[in-house]
């Protein structure tokens, strides 16, 4: 049951240079694939974009049939208050229960604000998160 | 004048058996007498063309005013040690002789040109006479029929037909031995393949590079090329790592070849069957090693500088050419029974790199790059000054294999590439991983160097 929370998102390779982001881009839109949250993460001349998407799969092989180096990587999006202390809820759940956090990002739109994690144990952290009656994005919005 | 040719060539092919098969051990000549003629019998003859060659070179005014400033004469070679009383030829000579000024014989013998790629400043121009194309020929001939080619190969020559050396001198010596020659030359990769598979090609000539992108879109098409069974591979140095992803890819035997325009083109040494070092044809040439700061002849098995005297060369002779190429002579002998051999190339005096007072040669960074599988094979080395210190940085394709989707994973294999090169170089240098693809393919020569540092 846990498994129906966590998501694919999809990271790409990308050297760090003027376009790189727009060809991504570029290709999503050709294919239809909408964004839902993305970020970037940068190192020395390279980074890795990573996005959760309506459709993972087909964005998996459009960008790998255009030569980019995609993985997936499982990831949990959970549900926060958009108010003062709605993140800290958040992280003290994971912290108190011992669940590092790789890597993180947000957004916050109509739908209310959603943090995304890459944690180190992901089955325990959408447990805990669940026990302590939190709120997490079901994977089937991501087909 | 002197004739190499096919003295004894039916000694040698009545050693060619029925079914033939590719290296498989059994010993086919060309030549045979000249190819395992004995040492003291070719010091013989090594002296006669020297000072046939002597002679020769002072039809060149170049030539009587280094031997007069030398102050050396004909008389003066009484052994084979005695070249080392003659003053060496360098390419800025040749250069500077632009375009006939070193040629030996009038125009009117001379029945082809060539003119080398020119990346080392202005195109150094090579004439022949028609006995230097026999010549040429003849040698090509050995090379190919020393690695168990013949009359029942067909034979894609994918490089450059110009004035590049390659394409002419290994379609003529193809031909010579009776392998159906399809002069494919570069370009339309695609069509390339499709030639490959139509035509039945068991032998292609090429330089690595290329035969590494041949692999690339051959895989990508889904053709498996399956009656390539020869590779003969050369204008670029390449590793024993490259040859044996060649031969994985491709799934032929790829053999090293070694030549230069100065010296006719390739053809000059090759590998045999044995593939451990490159056969010499010391009845053409004479080698020595030097080093190449001081110009000393070193001890015999020492690496340094080739440095070549061609014994028949009509249209350019050379005397001590210094041929900037890195390589040793091998002790001991053979089994297949020809002569000397050298060690593959392993750089080039001039492509060598000084960064902090290190030496570098590109073939190591190749050689470093073959053994990690998280990255591909192409490179690109930028050499740049910052603050007095020279900075090397280093781009490096990644692979399908070598992305997780972490970014700690990608620092990782940065920082393992970076400490694999301070390894073997001795050198810090930026790795910089880049998206598979993006750097460029060669399709001649590589120049995967770019130095940055300007004037120093």
């Amino acid at each position: 049951m846990e498994k129906s929370y966590i998501i694919k998102q999809i990271s790409i390779f990308s050297e760090n240079r003027p376009g790189r982001l727009a060809a991504i881009a570029g290709a999503l839109r050709d294919a239809k694939i909408n964004i839902f949250a993305f970020s970037i993460a940068e190192a020395n001349g390279f980074g890795v974009v990573r996005a959760l998407v309506d459709r993972p799969e087909d964005a998996h092989r459009t960008l790998t049939d255009l030569g980019f180096r995609v993985s997936f990587t499982e990831v949990i999006g959970i549900k926060m208050r958009d108010e003062p202390g709605g993140l800290s809820d958040i992280a003290s759940i994971l912290g108190d229960t011992g669940i590092n956090i790789e890597y993180a990002y947000a957004y916050s739109g109509k739908g209310g604000a959603i943090l995304i994690v890459r944690v180190d144990q992901v089955e325990g952290a959408v447990r805990q998160i669940l026990d302590r009656g939190g709120e997490l994005l079901k994977a089937s919005l991501f087909r | 004048m002197p004739s190499i040719d096919h003295q004894q060539r039916a000694a040698g092919r009545a050693l060619l058996l029925t079914g033939r098969r590719h290296t498989d051990g059994i010993l086919m000549f060309w030549n045979r007498a000249i190819e395992t003629i004995r040492p003291e019998e070719l010091a013989d003859l090594q002296l006669k063309r020297l000072k046939w060659t002597f002679r020769q070179a002072q039809e060149v005014e170049l030539y009587q005013r280094k031997f007069r400033e030398a102050g050396v004469s004909l008389d003066d070679i009484r052994t084979l040690d005695d070249v080392e009383r003659l003053p060496f030829t360098y390419k800025s000579e040749l250069q500077a002789g632009y375009p006939f000024g070193l040629f030996a014989v009038p125009l009117r013998k001379i029945v082809r040109i060539h003119t080398t790629s020119g990346t080392t400043g202005k195109p150094t121009v090579v004439g022949y006479t028609r006995k230097d194309l026999d010549n040429w020929s003849e040698l090509v001939a050995r090379n190919m029929t020393m690695i168990g080619l013949g009359e029942d190969d067909i034979f894609q020559n994918a490089v450059n037909y110009g004035l590049f050396t390659g394409g002419l001198g290994l379609h003529y010596g193809a031909e010579k031995i009776g392998m159906t020659v399809i002069p494919s030359a570069t370009g339309n990769t695609r069509r390339q393949i499709e030639m490959i598979e139509d035509f039945g090609v068991t032998a292609i000539h090429c330089t690595p590079s290329y035969a590494l992108h041949l692999s690339e879109v051959a895989e990508s098409m889904g053709k498996t090329l399956d009656t390539l069974q020869v590779g003969i591979f050369g204008a670029e140095p390449w590793s024993e790592n490259m040859r044996a992803e060649l031969e994985r890819r491709l799934d032929l035997k790829a053999y090293d070849s070694y030549g230069l325009s100065e010296m006719y083109g390739p053809g000059v040494a090759f590998e045999c069957a044995e593939r451990s070092g490159l056969h010499l044809w010391h009845d053409c040439y004479l080698a020595e090693i030097i080093d190449p700061a001081t110009g000393e002849r070193l001890a015999p098995g020492e690496r340094g500088e080739l440095v070549i005297t061609p014994l028949v060369k009509e249209a350019l002779p050379l005397i001590r050419y210094r041929t900037g190429d890195v390589t040793r002579l091998i002790e001991g002998d053979c089994i297949c029974g020809r002569g000397q051999r050298l060690e593959r190339i392993t750089g080039r005096s001039d492509d060598m790199l000084v960064i902090r007072g290190v030496n570098v040669f590109p073939s190591q960074i190749e050689h470093v790059l073959r053994s990690l599988p998280e990255v591909g094979e192409q490179f690109m080395v930028y050499v740049d000054r910052t603050r007095h210190l020279d900075e090397m940085t280093i781009e490096v394709e990644m692979t399908r294999v070598g992305f997780s989707g972490e970014l700690q994973d990608l620092t990782r294999i940065q920082r393992q590439i970076a400490g694999e090169l301070h390894n073997t170089l001795g050198l810090r240098t930026m790795v910089k991983l880049v998206e598979p693809g993006s750097l460029p393919r060669f399709e001649g020569k590589a120049r995967r160097v770019i130095d940055r540092r300007g004037d120093l």
